[in-house]
């Protein structure tokens, strides 16, 4: 036991410090100061700063703070408690799955309404649909897009080269997929065909939209909070079997939730991969061998081609801030969603630009010649058909039916259940928590 | 034992308060608001409260997957704490032999302390991570079978397991060696004499003699790993694959602060705490019988 000295001499600093704490002066401030909490991590971290640099820059009335607040849940917790005090950052990055929550829940300002009390001019028609989709309720647009991707297939072409494939050429369709994996294994090219990052999103999410079929009822959730999961249909049940058959022989990996599967691509292990398409920025930096991309391997018949869905986060302006502090966030809000910085943002992190000028801009200036793979994203998004399946999911606390599916893909993967078992609980489960949200939610 | 005497009243009291102010503020009063949390259904922002009774705890209790997550909260708990009491004393007989460079083995053997739970996390993580870990990769020279924990729950939860253990040691290991260098050398002596071996030593003197180290430590390894073993878990399995390292301090963590249904959290954290002080109080009541104090 520390002696009683040390005890009062402890709490003695713990007085003085809180006394000065207390009487520290704050220094006299000339810009409005506007917080912007975020969960950019790494390169991406500095390409945020970079990009608020260029704003606090380009004006002289506001200074955008930019803090990272740990992972995307870190970070809307983190805002939910000081919302609770009274203590919110003007703005908060939350990611795609969170989007739902935002909406209900009463603490935002929404960006078409912002931009309207600013008067700034947003031409909302110039956002790429499948994005402006995602993030808009009645067709208004609730938080700015930031940092939006989707899922592609990254393939290692001296892994092709070498078991007698076109390297020119990636896998169309899953039949390709499981063939070219044979050839691959077979010589000796890599240990195994593919693996997947970010689990539910690439594997269920997407491939319900890419192959039309719905995710959940009620427009997969658009259309009202009482929406079931649809995902223990005979498509997802087909797709997880095949998965699961094509572990055997290691046609498929399973390498665990979000980017943890990355290494087995990039050491070589997998000659291909389905994970976002925001990876290419670090691929091209780290990647030792020759890769390239291709779109979504898709089933063929009797399924028709979709489009891929985004994945990512935006922008949310919290309310209850005072309106010169709101003309800050607006115009900053504005700044990133302008063309040249949409540009900027693209090329140095590999998200997607969100409005079609930028997009027409960039083909314009050949960057898409240049680097084919900044394309596929674009092309997965836009050049298929847009149909209800497709337009994104929104569902209530879509956090933790993530959670439920990919903790049921691993239960199915492991053997512990049969792929229809495992999807009947995740969606019995998901099912609970979507009725749980709307109670908490009934206004 | 000394008694201490106070001539100043109150000085006491004064002694005793940043302690109190310490276990009210984080302790009694976070343990009242969950209590309360968990009577409601909460919205995300906390901006509506709708008093539901016992609704939360109804709901648990008639949900397999909260009982599967207390059967992997009692493994954990037991594996963790005949691991790291064992392991420790162990280690701990090892360390007071007269042995050249003592001190340096045990400063080392302290170590492990030191490290944040989360940090133990990730530093098994590198060694142990079926994609990129440095064991599997050796491992998969010599065997076959594959140790991919992302998919093979048992050996998620034996690895949560040994790496929790591990950051415990350094604890225990100081306590029990404490309690060994306590024990007078002529009684030992005295046994030798009797012509007891290391093992009969062991078994008749030794450990009766550091039970009440035993008890203390089994006690507090327990609730340590009821409650603080969230760190390693988070850095490591996030509970999966599956829900096989699911305990219950985790679960009431990710529906609560990842899926916001704080109601259902706090409805959690007051069974996991009944459950804890029930436990404790147990231990109490029968083990401490067992206890030689001197």
């Amino acid at each position: 036991m520390p002696r009683p000295t040390t005890m009062m001499r402890s709490a003695a600093w713990a007085c003085a410090l809180l006394v000065a704490a207390i009487l520290a002066p704050t220094p006299a401030l000339a810009k409005t100061e506007i917080q912007f909490w975020h969960a950019m991590t790494g390169q991406l971290n500095d390409a945020t700063n970079e990009l608020v640099k260029q704003f606090n820059e380009s004006q002289s009335e506001y200074e955008v703070k930019p803090l990272r607040k740990g992972t995307y849940p870190e970070t809307l917790t983190a805002a939910i408690a000081a919302y609770r005090q009274r203590q919110a950052p003007h703005i908060v990055q939350v990611f795609e799955a969170g989007t739902q929550t935002m909406l209900l829940s009463g603490a935002v300002n929404p960006v078409y309404l912002l931009m309207k009390e600013q008067e700034v001019a947003v031409d909302w028609k110039d956002f790429i649909a499948p994005v402006a989709g995602y993030y808009s309720k009645d067709g208004n647009l609730y938080s700015m897009p930031f940092n939006s991707s989707t899922p592609i297939l990254y393939y290692n072409r001296d892994a092709f080269q070498k078991a007698g494939l076109d390297p020119s050429k990636p896998p169309q369709t899953w039949k390709q997929v499981e063939d070219y994996s044979k050839k691959i294994i077979a010589s000796g090219a890599a240990k195994c065909g593919f693996s997947t990052g970010w689990p539910s999103w690439t594997m269920v999410e997407n491939m319900h939209a890419w192959h039309d079929q719905p995710f959940a009822t009620k427009r997969n959730g658009f259309d009202g909070l009482d929406a079931q999961l649809l995902i223990n249909k005979e498509f997802g049940v087909m797709h997880l079997s095949r998965l699961t058959e094509w572990q055997k022989g290691n046609i498929y990996s399973y390498g665990g939730r979000q980017g943890t599967a990355d290494p087995k691509f990039i050491n070589g292990e997998c000659a291909m991969y389905i994970q976002s398409s925001a990876l290419i920025g670090g691929f091209t930096r780290g990647v030792k061998f020759q890769w390239g991309t291709g779109q979504l391997p898709f089933w063929g018949p009797p399924y028709t081609k979709a489009t891929s869905i985004i994945g990512g986060a935006t922008l949310w302006v919290m309310k209850g801030k005072p309106a010169n502090e709101n003309r800050g966030t607006a115009k900053f809000l504005k700044f990133i969603s302008e063309p040249n910085q949409q540009m900027w943002w693209h090329v140095t992190t590999g998200y997607l630009a969100i409005s079609n000028t930028a997009v027409k801009n960039l083909e314009a200036g050949y960057h898409f010649k240049k680097f084919p793979d900044q394309y596929t994203a674009f092309a997965e998004l836009t050049k298929g058909k847009a149909t209800a399946n497709s337009q994104g999911i929104r569902l209530g606390n879509f956090v933790q039916i993530r959670d439920v599916v990919e903790g049921e893909m691993e239960n199915i993967f492991a053997g512990k259940k049969t792929p229809k078992q495992g999807l009947d609980d995740a969606v019995g489960k998901s099912n609970d928590i979507l009725k749980e949200f709307a109670a908490a939610n009934k206004q | 034992m000394q008694r201490t005497v106070f001539r100043n009243r109150y000085l006491p009291y004064l002694l005793v308060f940043p302690q109190m102010v310490v276990t009210v503020l984080f302790f009694f009063w976070p343990a009242l608001k969950s209590l309360q949390l968990s009577l409601y259904r909460v919205s995300p922002f906390g901006d509506s409260m709708t008093f539901v009774g016992l609704a939360n705890f109804a709901k648990l209790l008639g949900d397999g997957e909260y009982y599967r997550s207390v059967a992997n909260s009692f493994v954990f708990a037991g594996g963790v704490t005949i691991l790291a009491v064992g392991g420790s004393l162990l280690m701990a007989a090892l360390a007071t032999q007269k042995i050249r460079g003592l001190s340096v083995y045990r400063t080392l053997i302290l170590w492990p302390y030191g490290v944040a739970p989360a940090v133990a996390g990730i530093i098994f993580l590198f060694i142990f991570h079926p994609t990129y870990g440095i064991l599997p990769y050796v491992l998969s020279f010599i065997t076959a079978y594959e140790f991919n924990w992302l998919l093979k729950g048992w050996i998620a939860m034996t690895l949560v397991i040994v790496s929790t253990a591990w950051t415990h040691l350094g604890y225990n290991i100081a306590f029990y060696v404490a309690g060994l260098l306590a024990i007078p050398g002529a009684v030992l002596e005295a046994a030798d004499v009797d012509g007891a071996g290391p093992l009969r030593r062991f078994a008749s003197i030794i450990f009766p003699l550091v039970s009440p180290i035993t008890f203390y430590l089994v006690t507090l390894n327990m609730v340590f790993a009821f409650f603080e073993s969230f760190g390693v878990i988070d850095a490591v399995t996030k509970g999966g694959p599956g829900d096989a390292t699911m305990i219950m301090v985790y679960k009431l963590y990710k529906d609560g602060f990842i899926g916001l249904n704080l109601g259902s959290s706090g409805a959690q954290s007051v069974i996991l705490m009944a459950l804890v002080i029930g436990l404790t109080m147990l231990q109490f009541k029968y083990a401490e019988k067992k206890v030689t104090y001197r």
